[in-house]
């Protein structure tokens, strides 16, 4: 590729050799090979969609949305999973959206040129390629030291989901703060205003669209997670909402359950896997839309 | 930035109590939420480590199948290796392809769309992946991998017999390049779209045709990118526990055969599968495996991160 002969000022004698019908045929055949790949790499979405959407509608119901599987045999819905995946990620949320957001004001008003920001910086990259299913054994070991083995509980997997999300609430936060003006920090100490207020009054306003936004997608992005929580919340049949007493399920769990342990009934499962995995689907789709409808109405004013 | 925070700074110290008060709870909160953070990341590392210990030091015949810590983990290492670099080595063509048609291609009138549309694909649910892979991709694979097993047997990936059922490490690996595809174009598209105008303009100038553009200015320009965002892709498929835990069959063995009926497992799988039912030496058995995920991701992210950070510097 480095080669000088690659480089455009050379261009002019390069091409001497072949035609220039031969090389409009290579720029067409180089064209439809690329549309071709970006074809070829929409076509899972497309069939997962399709399947999903064909598969899943025969499992929806009222029942399913309304009852839990306890005491049903080969029946019964996901309304335990729907309360676990509310409460298990609505914790998650409660614990690192503020860490967050905090920790991205420190990045970009604080900061300045210290250690700490330059660590911070660079372990955030690093906590954002961590496995899901590694946060899910931090959890555990975590809780598993304090209350011994074998404990499970819904907090346990929103601890596992909020080091997922704190680090994508940070690079979010930390873009849309970075983008704030100057000009109105600098108007508001003209006023006289200490900084702490700047930050509270002016700055965080102004992002809060932004800021939304990002929290949202990082909502959508473990709130269908499983791993983490098939070590840290186990599996379950009744509803329960209480994140520190006994296990908890999410609808990705009951769809994996259903479909790892099917009962007497087995297409039935499967019909509940499906159901269960055309609502994530509805529900991250929903999340990420709105965040984006939210950011165009109301971003930024960045002059 | 400096001048504005001497400014705030300088009238915060020149004024009363009640607002240096605020500035300091502030400014030690988001110290705080920082310092935290990396009390976290060290608190992940130490606790996996903790409970990975009794593992470490327990007697062969202790752990699980009688086999010795090293082992046990080996086999799950090298199929957690295969199935990530399949799933890079088919993903890195085409998410180029994907950045460059978006970037250099498509319409721009339509540029928003098809973003959104690559971004969907990171959107959906590993056990959405999974469930897919198990019931539509593995079903319809089975015949083309009976293709391979007839026509290119002799390659040792190809060898057979071909599975029946489509559980085969090639399908895992086929899912995953499909949950990879778009971090790896993101990060390829980010500085594609970045190449200096002067150069694509002078190219085209000089007659270039539109590929040969691209090949002579951004492909050159954004190679460090397709390394950078291949070995993020790498640290995600290495870490994918779901779709694998799902699609594929599993048994111990270590085999380069992509197509049949008995697969290595993958560490992220094994522990998935096994943690639930396992209790005392085995929970630390499998936590210390997933320590060494954790060790090998961290590698692999680590040298992505320096790719990234030092075609910044340039």
């Amino acid at each position: 590729m480095a080669a000088p002969r690659d480089s455009p000022a050379t261009l002019l004698t390069a091409p001497a050799g072949s035609p220039v019908w031969r090389r409009k045929a290579l720029n067409r055949v180089m064209t439809a090979i690329i549309a071709g790949a970006f074809a070829l790499a929409m076509l899972p979405l497309l069939s997962l969609l399709f399947e999903v959407a064909k598969r899943g509608i025969p499992g929806l119901s009222i029942e399913f949305f309304t009852t839990s599987a306890r005491g049903a045999i080969g029946g019964g819905g996901a309304a335990h999973a729907i309360v676990g995946t509310l409460v298990i990620t609505g914790v998650a949320a409660a614990i690192s959206v503020p860490i967050g957001i905090m920790a991205a004001i420190y990045l970009t008003e604080y900061g300045g040129r210290s250690r700490l920001r330059r660590w911070l910086t660079f372990f955030v990259d690093v906590m954002t390629g961590i496995p899901s299913i590694v946060a899910g054994l931090f959890a555990f070991a975590l809780f598993a030291l304090i209350f011994g083995p074998g404990v499970r509980l819904g907090v346990m997997g929103s601890v596992a989901l909020a080091v997922l999300m704190v680090p994508i609430v940070i690079r979010s936060s930390e873009e849309v703060l970075k983008i704030v003006p100057n000009h109105l920090r600098e108007a508001s100490y003209a006023l006289g205003t200490p900084k702490w207020r700047t930050i509270a009054k002016v700055v965080l306003p102004t992002a809060f669209a932004g800021l939304v936004t990002g929290v949202m997608i990082a909502v959508a992005r473990i709130i269908g997670e499983t791993a983490p929580l098939l070590v840290t919340t186990g599996v379950v049949d009744s509803i329960n909402s209480n994140p520190f007493d006994g296990r908890m399920q999410n609808l990705a769990v009951y769809a994996y359950s259903e479909y790892r342990t099917p009962g007497v009934m087995k297409q039935a499962s499967y019909d509940r896997a499906w159901a269960a995995a055309l609502t994530l689907i509805a529900i991250v789709m929903i999340l990420n839309v709105v965040a984006r409808l939210i950011y165009r109405r109301y971003k930024t004013e960045t002059r | 930035m400096d001048t504005t925070t001497n400014a705030g700074q300088l009238l915060a110290a020149a004024s009363g109590g009640e607002r240096r008060w605020g500035d300091r709870i502030f400014s030690n909160l988001s110290v705080a939420a920082g310092v935290t953070i990396l009390a976290l990341l060290a608190g992940v590392a130490l606790f996996l480590l903790i409970e990975a210990l009794p593992a470490v030091s327990a007697s062969a015949e202790r752990l699980p199948g009688g086999k010795t810590l090293v082992d046990y983990i080996a086999p799950l290492a090298f199929g957690t290796v295969l199935a990530a670099t399949v799933a890079v080595v088919l993903a890195v063509p085409l998410a180029v392809a994907v950045a460059l048609f978006i970037s250099h291609i498509a319409p721009p009138r339509i540029v928003l769309a098809l973003g959104f549309m690559v971004d969907l694909l990171a959107a959906i649910p590993s056990i959405v992946y999974g469930l897919w892979g198990i019931f539509v991709l593995g079903p319809a694979a089975v015949g083309p991998m009976e293709w391979l097993e007839a026509e290119l047997g002799f390659i040792p990936f190809f060898q057979g017999p071909a599975s029946a059922t489509g559980r085969t490490m090639l399908v895992a690996g086929l899912v995953l390049t499909v949950m990879i595809l778009p971090i790896v174009s993101a990060v390829a598209r980010e500085v594609f779209v970045q190449t200096p105008r002067k150069l694509q303009e002078g190219a085209l100038a000089l007659g270039a045709t539109r590929w040969e553009m691209i090949r002579m200015t951004v492909l050159p320009f954004g190679k460090s990118s397709i390394i950078s965002g291949a070995m993020l892709g790498l640290g995600r498929a290495l870490g994918e526990t779901m779709a694998v835990t799902i699609i594929l069959s599993v048994s111990g063995v270590v085999t380069f055969n992509l197509i049949s009926q008995s697969n290595p497992s993958t560490i992220a799988a094994n522990i998935a599968l096994d943690f639930p039912e396992s209790s005392g030496l085995a929970v630390n058995t499998l936590i210390a495996s997933g320590l060494v995920l954790f060790a090998i991701t961290l590698v692999t992210n680590l040298i992505a991160r320096a790719i990234i950070s030092r075609q910044n510097i340039q």
